[in-house]
């Protein structure tokens, strides 16, 4: 396999890209196009592909390099679903061609997704989805005609291209009659609200879809395989990359114990009990982070990663409540609802009222706890699953 | 700072596979039940077992009787113990042992780390490692007073205890050592007096504090490693049960309400995995972060312990509250675990003070 040599060909490599585009002179995205095409955008990736087909704890060093070196970066914040779920989900069930046309522009940028998979009407039992896709005539590969409204929709606004789950059969039980698409964001027939939040800002956005085309040759995987692949998608947007844990102390609780040290007339006894309580399980959080990405780099991850979620999602919210709370007077305060944007910043630099805010929807975005707690409980620990009313019943004669 | 080795090796795991077996075989529930209702419920015979399988001094190097191992090994073999509510002095003799480890003693160490002589030091069983440890008088070169509740003395033939600056060792004969009725009576606890006892001199000076204190964060370390393997077997019966029982015309497990609650168990569980393994680490490596490590795992493991042992006994219903299962033994070792070398609150307290999480400024004080 070339490159499989290792990290001493993988530094050549580094090199031999750094000498053919020297980033200080080569356009950003030149330069990422360029190291796309010689196997460093991720070098787990397969060999033409971007990627090398090595072991992805190999990408850091490769990383480094080429940022000591002044590479630029490939925007990371705005591309989270793109590299996140869209190339996942392309790399495992796209045709050559398919991958041909998304995966560079996808990694370097150039073009950004998004994901139409929940709708108002299904939220948790996301297979309940009713967005319909209809072919438009018998021809095998006939375009499909798109209709239905998603919602929590991030970076709607800004995509090229969104994955789309969509219902192709509503004959059969709804697993069943699912169909995965790639679609068009700029196609006719789509419109997008942005859908302001708790907060003030508008974050995700409402997809209106009025027959919307989609040809055939942007199905992902056969028709009436979509929940499989929806499946692939959603559990790549589990995946947690630790590169090391945080330092002790960082991130949320060491917000709150800086507001503890500033505030000594703020200070209770309750006050310092629940902090204390909320420094343990913190640390115990991360601790147990350390441990899962030492059982990952060891070639024995755990089911762990869905304790992290339900810990994270917890904590996030007790800590920014209880800051809020030690804040007093000042946290009465905040600053702006009004409609805006949001800003891509780490959430330490936001103020605390939205840090208590945003928290809200730890528990809910990404598989609400109740969903994740289903999964420990049934996958983890097998306990038997939940009676299903709807399991061999036609999509089309569900009560709705 | 960094994080140390939070995975089992496969040594850890061999070693956790025999211990099981041993207990499997020596020491099922029932049995430990009946023997709980004798003049005799620690397991003498299998703590001697133990022992020569080298289960009394892992932690202590060859040179000094011991089987050059950690105290990572011997955590492992606390979690064992947990799974079973195995009625043997490990804890109260791994303290000594760590105390005499601390001291360099080179006299008693060799016949403890075998096994040959159980030892116990004689301290309040709630002592937690930042708290001052009990000491009794020295008058004309013999020890006087008492110590109420101490862990693991009731078949202990050492006993270590302070007096003045010095710690001293006192054959178990010499003292009166009276068995007093336990929450927990897998691990009973004993009031010890001294009534003009004949001592020798182990140490003196302020090492004496400084290594009652890590041998106290040491012990902190093993108990919640033993609140983990109690945790995680009250979880396993629970979830058998919930696979088995039926209500309503339906296993009982299929219930939301009740698999979230034994997920929400898993989940606390993994995080005092985490804990407790980095103490544990912390412990074998000699690491500066033990007094925070040691504390946290404490903070975290009695919570978790008592929550897994009182979800697994209202899972149950009814039955759960009977004489009849397992279930009461772990409550009971889960309860007295949590106030054992100091409750939870205790060490959170201790955590503040490490950590600069200053308290509440008391009436006054900055007048």
């Amino acid at each position: 396999m070339p490159g499989g040599g290792g990290v001493t060909d993988l530094s050549a490599r580094v090199d031999a890209l750094l000498a053919q585009c020297d980033p200080a002179t080569t356009a950003p995205q030149e330069f990422l196009r360029a190291r796309f095409d010689a196997g460093l955008a991720r070098v787990d990736y397969p060999v033409g592909r971007g990627g090398l087909g090595l072991d992805p704890v190999l990408q850091e060093t490769v990383d480094r390099a080429l940022s000591a070196a002044g590479a630029p970066g490939n925007d990371p914040d705005n591309n989270v679903i793109g590299l996140g779920m869209a190339a996942p989900t392309l790399l495992a069930f796209g045709t050559p061609e398919q991958l041909d046309r998304w995966l560079r522009p996808l990694w370097t940028g150039e073009e950004l997704w998004c994901q139409l998979f929940s709708e108002p009407g299904a939220g948790s039992d996301l297979a309940g989805l009713a967005t319909s896709a209809v072919r438009d005539g018998d021809a095998p590969d006939a375009d499909w005609v798109v209709n239905g409204q998603k919602v929590w929709t991030t970076l709607a606004h800004q995509a090229r291209w969104a994955l789309l789950v969509a219902r192709t059969d509503p004959t059969v039980p709804k697993h069943r009659g699912l169909t995965y698409f790639v679609v068009d964001m700029q196609a006719p027939g789509i419109e997008i609200r942005p859908l302001r939040q708790i907060t003030g800002e508008t974050e995700f956005n409402e997809v209106f879809l009025t027959d919307v085309r989609v040809p055939d040759a942007y199905r992902i995987g056969a028709v009436g395989a979509g929940w499989a692949v929806t499946q692939g998608t959603l559990m790549n947007e589990r995946v947690q990359y630790t590169s090391g844990p945080a330092p002790r102390g960082s991130g949320p609780i060491g917000c709150v114990v800086e507001a503890w040290r500033a505030h000594p007339e703020q200070r209770t006894a309750g006050l310092q009990t629940r902090l204390l309580e909320l420094w343990v399980d913190a640390e115990v959080a991360r601790l147990a982070a350390a441990r899962l990405g030492q059982q990952i780099a060891a070639g024995q991850p755990g089911p762990e990663g869905s304790a992290a979620k339900l810990e994270y999602a917890r904590l996030n919210q007790a800590i920014s409540s209880l800051e809020l709370d030690l804040l007093g007077d000042d946290g009465l305060r905040y600053a702006d609802y009004t409609t805006r944007m949001p800003v891509m910043e780490p959430e330490e630099t936001k103020e605390p009222g939205w840090r208590y805010l945003r928290s809200r929807a730890n528990s809910i975005e990404g598989g609400t706890s109740e969903i994740l707690r289903n999964i420990v409980a049934e996958r983890v620990l097998g306990l038997p699953a939940e009676p299903r009313a709807d399991k061999n019943t036609a999509w089309k004669d569900l009560p709705r | 700072m960094s994080v140390g080795d939070l995975i089992y090796t496969d040594t850890e795991e061999q070693l956790r596979a025999s211990v099981r077996d041993l207990l499997a075989d020596r020491a099922p529930w029932p049995a430990v039940l009946a023997r709980t209702e004798t003049a005799e419920p620690v397991d003498t015979d299998l703590w001697r077992r133990l022992a020569q399988l080298g289960g009394a001094g892992l932690a202590v190097p060859s040179t000094w009787g011991g089987v050059d191992a950690s105290w990572r090994e011997a955590a492992v073999v606390a979690e064992e113990l947990g799974r079973a509510v195995a009625p043997l002095p490990f804890l109260g003799h791994a303290v000594a042992t760590a105390l005499l480890l601390e001291l360099g003693d080179e006299d008693l160490l060799p016949a403890v780390a075998a096994g040959e002589r159980t030892a116990a030091v004689v301290v309040r069983a709630a002592t937690a490692a930042h708290e001052n440890a009990a000491s009794v008088d020295l008058r004309d070169g013999r020890l006087h007073g008492s110590v109420p509740a101490v862990l693991d003395a009731t078949t202990a033939d050492l006993l270590l205890v302070r007096a003045g600056d010095a710690l001293y060792a006192v054959d178990a004969a010499d003292a009166r050592v009276t068995p007093a009725p336990s929450l927990d009576r897998t691990r009973p606890i004993a009031d010890i007096s001294f009534d003009g006892a004949p001592g020798t001199v182990v140490a003196s000076g302020p090492a004496v504090d400084e290594a009652l204190a890590k041998a106290l964060q040491i012990g902190a370390v093993l108990l919640a490693a033993e609140q983990l393997g109690l945790a995680q077997r009250c979880l396993e019966i629970a979830v058998q049960y919930l696979q088995t029982r039926r209500q309503f015309g339906r296993l009982i497990g299929e219930f939301q309400a009740l698999k979230h609650r034994a997920a929400d168990v898993w989940v606390r569980n993994s995080g005092v995995r985490a804990a407790a393994r980095y103490a544990a680490d912390c412990a074998a490596t000699d690491a500066a972060d033990l007094p925070v490590a040691a504390a946290l795992a404490q903070a975290a493991a009695s919570p978790a312990a008592e929550l897994a042992a009182q979800e697994c006994l209202q899972l149950h219903g009814g039955i759960g509250f009977t004489w009849e299962l397992p279930v009461h033994l772990y409550l009971k070792r889960a309860k007295s675990s949590a106030i054992l070398l100091g409750t939870a609150d205790r060490h959170r307290a201790a955590i503040g003070d490490l950590v600069g999480i200053p308290a509440v400024p008391t009436e006054g004080a900055a007048a």
